[in-house]
């Protein structure tokens, strides 16, 4: 990268000349309006979630935020278990997924026989078309009842004094440690394709240069790649946190469905895309439907939260890699 | 390369299928509730063939999309499991019917090891899922089912966690019977419960059941006879015990005193052989339909539905119960007043 | 170390070979060539099938294609570059919050905006409401692997007096192709399984679709019907329609590949 040191020289492209010629400026503004669609798809969704909210908004004011109930008939309605419940899915599901996905994003670049990375790759690209629907289904008929029987009664028998896993085990397996595993799953192909392009272009020189200086293979990849893909790997992990948050289906079949907070991830929870989902259909009552749309409007300030928190973080890691134009 | 050839063939094969089929000159639209989907789907293939110019397409969505649907003019007719409120009436454009169309029950579900009949009074239900009553020996139940020998297990109780007509029907029972759930709960596709857990769907609530010994829970009587799933019998308002069957359902009908606008609950009917907890689903349909066209092939379709023996029989075949015939007589004069 | 790495390849893979056996031992039976040529019959009755939403999947994912990569793909090179620092950070933070909206929600979105001052569901809604979820996606994947193509290469095209929208197209993309190839391909199989979204906006459909203002069938939504259904026939249909699904979107990411291949030794 030219830096300060030669100073006529533009060290960035944005130093560059303002573009002057008609095929640049024209190239600028499609691209930029292109790239404002996303203001454009961001007002529309909040315009919609807004104008259904309304009636919900002005009858609740704040306390939808703290409220712990959920009863259609008197129509007392509130956010929080939904919002803990959205959360904490969302916290396992990465804690699971994220360092899996790298992991076999490593062996897919680095470690794996050249014959069988298109292969895998392929494979993993399979995951990311089941539908929603069906890993709701799979997770209720085999993954949830193995999860109760094997893991959950362990983990319950010698691991209680942690509230984490304290407490009577719900009956089925439905809880939010299984939501969270299911999610964990959903979002894998998608964090571990991203990481994989990111490692990719990881140029060679990296990796040479640390060979050259002695390092064995995993102090390599550890220190030229991983470090110098960080904030890429980073916007992959943040890619899978959306998808979490947002995942309805498939949670709404394991997570217990119940608008109750516990301390211990084996009972049941609620989040709030699957309540979205499950309600929606059958909402009878101007009420109840714009309750739903105001669950709509939280999910998406919940989301641009923890947004904000993704970005403080990467900003604080600044690598070789990152340094856009 | 004998796998692209296989699924190019296929692929030729789903093409060709399409190219032959010849659009209708009339589509009509429905959305709503997934319970009568089955029979909705049959009568629109079977009427496709009595008249080839309309295809009526019946998706399902819920009761709740069902009557949003309807009262944005979005699709022609519309299948609900509760009636629509004044208020919501109120925001229609245009009149809307509510046409009872076919009859269901809701069955209770257990699995209680070791026991295979079971019977149950109104209250009893109530105080289960009240969390009053908790293990399967309480004397209120044994005292039901003299001879059976009930298990000292906690009873666990599961409950749709998605808006369900079926819940509505349910709901509306348990008020029916037991002022404390009336005051405590209430009615409607969705409400608060005490205890127990939710599952999504019937296929939900029947699995968990099924997995959990001592567990108890309600779906419609045509999801527990297809997947051969055994129900109790229940105590009706004239005090005898009955299990549910598309006569008794019948009979607890012909007893309910259905108002003008066709909008009634019938839970907890009178008569020896009712059944307590049934419910009707109606066809939500616009008085003054958009389009001329579509209205006549509409009013044509739903003549053919009420009067057309074969149509009858079909919804008996799927275990739906039919409307009585003195009903159908006035449900009759109001699709007269449906202008097209 | 490299064991680990390999052992967390085959925990990611594990799930899949766990649920393509479990959809093949449920719903192999119901893969006959009637579930590739009929349209679905009514409940308790065979001989039907999924053909028209085989064919309902196929469409909306073009319709989605063609609506939101183009978009997608040019806001991911605005933002890789043009654009100031900050212009680009709020694009970049909408796009990552428009990722985690639930795909239901653009399913409302699009009911009320468009099948309502329609009058009534269509194949042109769905398709709008997945280009929605796709556009998100694809600048954001765009963007990041437009960004690692190293500045070199922009800086050679420079020297040699290219106009930069030139160097954009023909240096920048062609070097990140399958990158961006691959987050267009994550888009469309993360698109054909949405079931919410098109719920709202396509309905779905029990015969062929003709015009896309009607209604049109896709495999998610009948995958979830069937699924629920109380007929055990319908349920085995929605786990081979499962299958389907999977594999329609595996060879759509095989093919794609092959060609951008082809197209790279070329």
């Amino acid at each position: 990268m030219i830096t300060a040191s030669n100073p006529s020289l533009p060290a960035t492209a944005a130093d560059l000349p303002e573009p002057k010629r008609w095929g640049d400026r024209l190239f600028k503004t499609i691209t930029f309006l292109s790239a404002a669609m996303v203001g454009v798809g961001f007002l529309l969704v909040a315009y919609v979630l807004i104008q259904g909210a309304w009636p919900a908004i002005k009858l609740y004011g704040w306390s939808f935020l703290s409220n712990t109930h959920w009863n259609p008939v008197t129509d007392n309605y509130g956010a929080l278990p939904f919002i803990v419940g959205t959360l904490v899915t969302s916290l396992i599901a990465l804690l699971i997924a994220v360092p899996l996905s790298v992991g076999t994003a490593i062996f897919l670049t680095d470690l794996a026989p050249l014959w069988m990375r298109q292969p895998l790759t392929s494979v993993i690209e399979m995951l990311a078309a089941v539908p929603s629907v069906i890993w709701g289904l799979w997770g209720l008929f085999v993954l949830m009842p193995w999860l109760h029987d094997v893991p959950y009664t362990w983990l319950n028998k010698h691991f209680s004094f942690i509230p984490l896993f304290a407490g009577p085990i719900e009956g089925s397996g439905a809880c939010i440690l299984t939501a969270g595993i299911i999610v964990a799953i959903m979002i894998l192909p998608i964090v571990t394709s991203v990481s994989r392009e990111i490692l990719r272009s990881v140029p060679d020189l990296q990796r040479e240069a640390a060979y050259g200086l002695g390092a064995t293979r995993w102090e390599v990849t550890r220190i030229a790649v991983l470090s110098y893909a960080r904030r890429g790997l980073m916007g992959a992990a943040v890619l899978g946190l959306g998808r979490a948050l947002g995942e309805t289906m498939a949670v709404t079949m394991v997570v217990g469905n119940s608008p109750k907070i516990h301390a211990s991830l084996l009972q049941p929870g609620w989040t709030l895309a699957s309540v979205i989902a499950n309600q929606f259909g059958e909402a009878s009552g101007e009420i109840q439907r714009s309750v739903l749309y105001e669950i709509g409007l939280v999910l998406v300030g919940v989301t641009i939260l923890v947004n904000i928190g993704a970005l403080i973080l990467i900003k604080s890691i600044e690598t070789p890699g990152s340094r856009r134009t | 390369m004998k796998k692209l050839l296989l699924t190019g063939l296929l692929g030729l094969a789903t093409l060709t299928a399409q190219a032959a089929d010849a659009p209708a000159n009339v589509a009509l639209t429905a959305s709503g509730s997934t319970f009568v989907k089955p029979v909705m789907d049959k009568w629109a293939e079977t009427y496709s063939m009595v008249d080839p110019s309309v295809k009526i397409n019946y998706s399902g969505g819920g009761s709740g999309t069902g009557q949003k649907d309807v009262l944005n003019g979005v699709v022609d007719f519309a299948g609900s499991d509760g009636p629509m409120t004044d208020e919501q009436l109120k925001t229609a454009k245009t009149k809307i019917l509510h046409l009872p169309v076919v009859a269901g029950a809701v069955v209770i579900i257990y699995n209680v090891p070791g026991v295979s009949t079971l019977k149950f009074d109104g209250p009893t239900i109530a105080n289960i899922f009240l969390g009053k009553i908790t293990k399967w020996n309480d004397p209120a139940i044994a005292s039901q089912n003299p001879g059976v020998k009930l298990p000292d297990t906690d009873i666990s109780t599961v409950h749709r966690s998605d808006g369900s007509g079926t819940t509505y029907i349910f709901t509306d029972y348990l008020a029916h019977i037991s002022a404390d759930w009336k005051k405590d709960v209430g009615t409607k596709t969705s409400v608060e419960w005490p205890v127990g857990v939710g599952q999504q769907g019937s296929a939900g609530v029947s699995a968990q059941v099924q997995k959990t010994a001592g567990g108890i829970g309600y779906v419609e009587l045509i999801y527990a006879k297809n997947n051969k799933i055994s129900y109790a019998d229940i105590k009706n308002a004239d005090g005898k015990y009955i299990t549910a069957s598309l006569e008794a359902v019948s009979k607890a009908l012909s007893t309910a005193t259905i108002p003008e606008d066709f909008r009634f609950s019938f839970v907890n009917a009178p008569g020896e052989e009712s059944y307590p907890i049934s419910g009707v689903t109606w066809l939500l349909v616009p008085q003054d339909s958009k389009d001329s066209a579509k209205g006549k092939k509409l009013v044509a379709f739903l003549n053919w539905v009420f009067l057309d023996p074969k149509a009858q029989q079909m919804a008996k075949d799927l275990n739906y119960a039919a409307i009585d015939p003195s009903v159908v007589k006035r449900i009759m004069a109001a699709i007269e007043t449906i202008k097209n | 170390m490299s064991v680990l790495a390999v052992f967390c390849a085959l925990l990611v893979v594990l799930p899949l070979i766990l649920v393509f056996f479990y959809l093949l031992k449920m719903g192999f039976s119901s893969l006959n060539l009637n579930f590739f040529t009929k349209v679905p019959t009514a409940a308790g009755e065979n001989g039907g099938g999924m053909a028209n939403a085989i064919v309902g999947t196929l469409e909306l994912m073009g319709l989605a294609l063609i609506m939101g990569v183009p978009l997608g793909l040019l806001g991911g090179i605005f933002l890789s570059e043009h654009g100031s620092e900050r212009t680009n950070g709020w694009i970049r933070f909408g796009a990552d919050v428009l990722n985690g909206v639930p795909s239901i929600v653009w399913g409302m979105a699009c009911y009320t905006l468009v099948v309502v001052p329609m009058g009534g569901y269509s194949a042109f809604a769905g398709g709008l409401a997945l280009s929605f979820i796709m556009v998100p996606l694809v600048l954001r994947t765009t963007e990041e692997v437009l960004v690692l193509v190293p500045h070199a290469y922009r800086e050679a095209g420079l020297a040699l007096g290219i106009p930069h929208w030139k160097i954009t197209v023909n240096i920048v993309l062609r070097t990140a192709f399958k990158g961006i190839v691959t987050g267009v391909l994550l888009g469309l199989g993360r698109v054909a399984g949405e079931t919410a979204p098109i719920l709202f906006t396509a309905l779905g459909s029990t015969s062929w679709n003709h015009s896309l203002k009607e209604p049109i069938a896709a495999l998610p939504i009948q995958i979830y019907y069937y699924a629920i259904s109380p007929f055990e026939d319908q349920n085995r249909q929605a786990w081979a329609g499962a299958l389907v699904l999977i594999v329609i979107v595996f060879l759509l990411s095989t093919s794609v590949r092959m060609i951008s291949n082809r197209r790279k030794r070329a």
